[in-house]
């Protein structure tokens, strides 16, 4: 017992010598502090406030957007520009008043700027002027020592190398709005751009990047000193698309011709996107820049509305482009057999009232095929009335019409299909005379461009084909989509394709005029004439002014006999399908065959590839 | 006989309710006002509870439970696993060495089924734990012995040796520094300590002299850090800015011009403290300090109080432990000595830390709960 004790002893000694250092050196902590923080706490916020080392934030590069074959669609270009560093001034608001002495600011430019020197977010620079010319260079560098904070350095601007061309598939960069800025502060760096549509808009997380760190040592006047460290961040991924450069320029200086048109062309292998156009359209640049009022007013008042992507977006009624659905829907319904045969008077009579062929004539007894080459109107309001509105309805979304788009871009339109109970939640009985229009693509229905391309398509393939605009993202691959059987059987297909061929390759089809000029090569497709108001009959439609004249239309396929690529032409108000729209769609398909490096030897079309206008702007 | 079994009876019906009563409220409510600390400070760094403040409050929560399960657990059988846990954590450390992920430069975590471990965080507890039991038999006369020394010698040093090749000289440092202070508590000859104060005098200079000239660098950088300005003297710097601006009353809760800006790297971890001296100024910080020396004394108290001696070294070994952890945190973040990597326990985020520290005040609560059991060996060598 006596050992245990005299261990407690030592233990209780030993332990409160240890409490009494550890108190002491607690102490000297408490000491340290109280120097550091109350005798030398007015020289440390000194040094705080104007902290020697700065750092600053580095927007990274956005990624570029290339085409199939490494061209650049978009890409920035550099431009110098003057930022305030707010933390590197004693007097913010003095440096923007010496400023504005050089180089006058418009009053909402004064605004954003003080707004921004109020909000003061650290280590973003405010950005004070955009394009600096060398003149204003010049004054910012003599009178640097006046402009304390001020600093000049390379901005960059979105550049689109091809302008219009690609305004709608590439979209456009902008600057990001004040809602996204409370998310990610690191957009309100100076130049930094979100998406606003299209690809850019798609992409914009990859495009993007993730910004850079740069720390430097600045002087008392906040000049720099010099570069402590620099971590450049990760510029943004290079986006490569499906899309074919040239042949999207060959569309653009075709569709540039009609006041106002699209089209679409697919590749049916892997469901690329080669080109997709929109005419009128506009200078994606402006976006980044700025868009001057007055054209900004002329953009949205203009008829033929330049910033809608007409080819995603734009619906129209598919006329007689929607026979082959309502062809598809009746065989695989049954209500017509491949040997059912209409007799064409010229009209069809439902109850009282008549509904007209194009051809007042007549086209006498046709079957299916015969009727899809001539587009006769009377077979397609005996064949509509005999499948029923909800067969049609339902085999349009099975070839894309009506259905969400399968595409890799934001808002494009699904276009519409009406079913009887569409109508009838609206308190209308659906009537058998809308059943009948429906047969032509008349009524309710509409489709856009790039839904009719789909349709197209999935006639020519039996597949429901999924179109991808991106190929790749930085290294990674898109993987093409799965396309699964529509299961529409075979021969009702067959067909159907055997009627398109025809159009073009028929002496009596509607588009005979614009077949390949190549004979080894043929096209299939369908023509479309799409009424926009309800007009007398037997006027000369392209008398009339040009918004009352009925829209131009054009599916189509082609190689007929192994489908490799399918595509849409929409002109609006071109009045015939068969005069404005086929020829675009027969020197697209020429185009896209002779640029595919399996059909070399194929001498196509009327416009070789060889003719495309002009090289790409370097 | 009958009164040996009569006691032991009585040790065992030691009833739940007992043993809740008998845990030192006052140390968990330091406990968790430190932790609350954290939560804070925590919530300054990110100016919102992602992503530090919700997860360390989550592990808090955890770790409290953990804690509470291990101060009901008997002191005797904590004892008994004191040596199997200490052989686990030195397995780790081997582990470690050849199979652990990079952090921050040096080897320090154990992924263990999707978990990272930090084994010398374990290491610190189980040392206690083992060197506990080892003089828990010990009378005076034998530790006079120095060859009785020897074990728990190299019990310090094998851990030592494994984290130095981390390489980790702060954890290293501090492990010995805990051994030590075991040994010192247990009533070693005070004239062992100089003797290997005078032979690690003699033998630094002599091991630095055969160091390669990259391993010398290594080491002027990690005594003086103002060799790399733009790396740790860069942060030292930062730190000692944000703290003294801090002044008297502080710049205000989440006002910190400093220490929420990207000046200061790392303060979510090392840096907290200055995050919250910027913030609370030299009133909040001193209120801070004396929180931390309240936990210490609370330990070595509870330490005072216990009847057997493994109890008062394991209470001694954790008291110790934090106050070192917590005292070289707080110097290095005022530049008053020159480690890294040494996080400040219960307020810095991280879950491996907090999670052991939260384990070691189990243990500490145990011994006050258990602080009149008897130890069948114990009594064995009294009779």
């Amino acid at each position: 017992m006596r050992r245990e004790k005299k261990r407690l002893s030592v233990f209780t000694r030993r332990a409160l010598v240890a409490a009494l250092g550890e108190a002491g050196l607690f102490g000297l902590l408490g000491l340290r502090l109280y120097r550091m923080q109350v005798i030398d706490g007015a020289r440390y916020a000194t040094l705080a406030a104007d902290n020697r080392v700065s750092a600053r934030l580095v927007a990274p590069p956005r990624g570029e957007i290339h085409d199939r074959n490494g061209t650049l669609l978009a890409g920035n270009k550099p431009h110098w520009r003057a930022l305030l560093m707010v933390e590197e001034t004693a007097d913010a608001k003095a440096s923007l008043a010496a400023f504005t002495r050089l180089i006058p600011l418009d009053p909402a430019e004064q605004e954003r700027i003080a707004h921004a020197i109020q909000l003061h977010q650290p280590f973003i620079p405010v950005l004070l002027r955009d394009y600096l010319s060398w003149d204003e260079m010049a004054q910012l560098a003599v009178n640097a020592p006046e402009l304390p904070g001020i600093v000049v350095d390379v901005g960059t601007t979105r550049f689109y190398p091809f302008g219009p061309d690609f305004a709608h598939l590439v979209g456009y960069v902008g600057p990001p709005a004040r809602s996204q800025l409370a998310d990610a502060p690191v957009l309100s760096l100076p130049g930094m751009r979100v998406g606003k549509s299209g690809v850019e808009l798609e992409r914009n997380q990859p495009l993007t990047g993730q910004p850079g760190v740069m720390r430097l040592e600045v002087n008392a006047l906040g000049r720099v000193i010099r570069d402590l460290s620099r971590d450049p961040g990760m510029p943004g991924e290079t986006v490569r698309l499906n899309v074919d450069a040239k042949l999207q320029r060959l569309m653009a200086s075709r569709l540039e011709k009609e006041q106002s048109a699209a089209a679409v062309v697919l590749d049916l292998h892997n469901g690329a996107v080669m080109a997709m156009g929109s005419t009128p359209s506009f200078d994606p640049t402006l976006f980044d820049t700025g868009v001057p009022a007055r054209q900004w007013k002329a953009w949205i008042t203009n008829q033929r509305a330049p910033l809608l992507d007409k080819a995603g977006t734009g619906l129209y009624a598919p006329g007689s482009t929607f026979k082959p659905v309502v062809a598809l829907a009746a065989l695989s319904s049954g209500a017509i057999t491949p040997g059912t045969r209409f007799f064409c008077p010229g009209y069809f009579k439902l109850g009282q009232h008549r509904f007209w062929c194009w051809n007042h004539g007549g086209h006498g007894f046709l079957d299916v095929t015969s009727a899809i080459c001539q587009s006769c109107d009377v077979f397609f309001y005996n064949t509509a009335l005999a499948t029923g509105i909800d067969q049609i309805a339902a085999m349009a979304r099975r070839l894309g019409i009506g259905a969400p788009p399968p595409v890799d871009l934001p808002g494009f339109r699904a276009g519409f299909v009406p079913t009887r109970e569409w109508r009838e939640a609206r308190g209308k009985p659906w009537t058998l005379g809308e059943t009948v229009i429906q047969g032509i693509g008349q009524g309710f229905v509409q489709a856009t461009p790039f839904t009719l391309a789909l349709m197209a398509a999935r006639v020519a393939t039996g597949r429901a084909i999924a179109p991808r605009v991106t190929a790749a993202v930085g290294a990674e691959t898109v993987p093409p989509e799965p396309t699964p059987d529509l299961g529409i059987p075979e021969p009702f297909l067959a067909l159907v394709r055997q009627g398109m061929r025809e159009v073009v390759n028929n002496p009596l089809g509607t588009a005979y005029a614009s077949r390949l000029s190549d004979p080894n090569v043929q096209m299939a497709g369908k023509t479309g004439t799409a009424q926009v108001f309800d007009g007398p009959q037997g006027v000369d439609t392209a008398s009339l002014p040009w918004r009352f004249r009925p829209n131009a239309l054009f599916i189509a396929f082609a190689p007929a006999a192994a489908p490799r690529y399918a595509l849409s032409v929409v002109v609006e108000h071109g009045n015939e399908g068969a005069d404005a729209a086929a020829p675009i769609a027969r020197d697209l398909m020429g185009a896209v065959l002779a640029r595919d490096p399996a059909n070399r030897q194929i001498a196509t079309g009327s416009v070789p590839g060889t003719i495309l206008p002009g090289e790409p702007p370097t | 006989m009958i009164t040996a079994e009569g006691r032991l009876l009585r040790t065992a019906a030691f009833d739940l309710t007992r043993k809740l009563t008998g845990i030192n409220w006052f140390l968990v409510l330091l406990i968790s006002l430190l932790a609350a600390v954290g939560a804070l400070s925590l919530y300054a760094a990110a100016g919102s509870f992602a992503p530090y403040a919700k997860p360390q409050l989550i592990r808090f929560v955890a770790g409290f439970a953990i804690m509470l399960a291990i101060a009901l657990v008997d002191i005797r059988l904590i004892a008994r696993v004191a040596w199997p846990l200490y052989f686990a954590a030195l397995a780790m450390l081997a582990l470690v060495l050849r199979f652990g992920s990079v952090g921050l430069g040096a080897e320090r975590w154990l992924s263990v089924g999707g978990i990272a471990l930090q084994p010398s965080e374990l290491m610190k507890l189980a040392l206690v734990l083992a060197l506990a039991h080892w003089f828990h038999r010990a009378s005076w006369e034998r530790i006079g012995n120095p060859a009785f020394l020897v074990p728990p010698l190299l019990t310090i040093l094998a851990p030592v040796a494994l984290i130095l090749k981390e390489p980790n000289l702060g954890t290293a440092v501090i492990v010995l520094a805990i051994g030590a202070a075991i040994l010192f508590a247990a009533g070693v000859r005070l004239w062992n300590f100089g003797l290997a104060a005078a032979l690690l005098g003699v033998a630094a200079p002599i091991a630095y002299a055969h160091l390669h000239a990259y391993q010398k660098a290594r080491i002027l950088t990690f005594l003086d850090p103002a060799r790399d300005p733009l790396g740790a003297g860069y942060n030292i710097l930062q730190s000692k800015i944000a703290l003294g601006s801090g002044g008297l009353w502080g710049q205000g809760f989440m006002h910190a011009s400093q220490g929420s800006l990207d000046f200061l790297p790392e303060k979510q971890t090392d840096f907290i403290f200055t995050l919250f001296a910027e913030q609370f100024g030299f009133i909040g910080s001193l209120a801070l300090l004396s929180l931390i020396a309240l936990i210490v004394f609370t330990a070595i108290a509870i330490g005072l109080g216990s009847r057997h001696q493994f109890g008062r070294l394991v209470a001694f070994g954790i008291g110790v432990n934090f106050f070192l952890y917590a005292f070289v945190n707080v110097a290095m973040v005022m530049g008053v000595i020159p480690v890294g990597g040494v996080p400040l326990p219960l307020v810095s985020y991280g879950g491996s830390a907090l999670l052991t520290t939260m384990a070691a005040f189990g243990v500490l609560l145990s011994v006050q709960v258990h602080r009149n059991v008897e130890f069948a060996s114990q009594q064995q060598e009294s009779l």
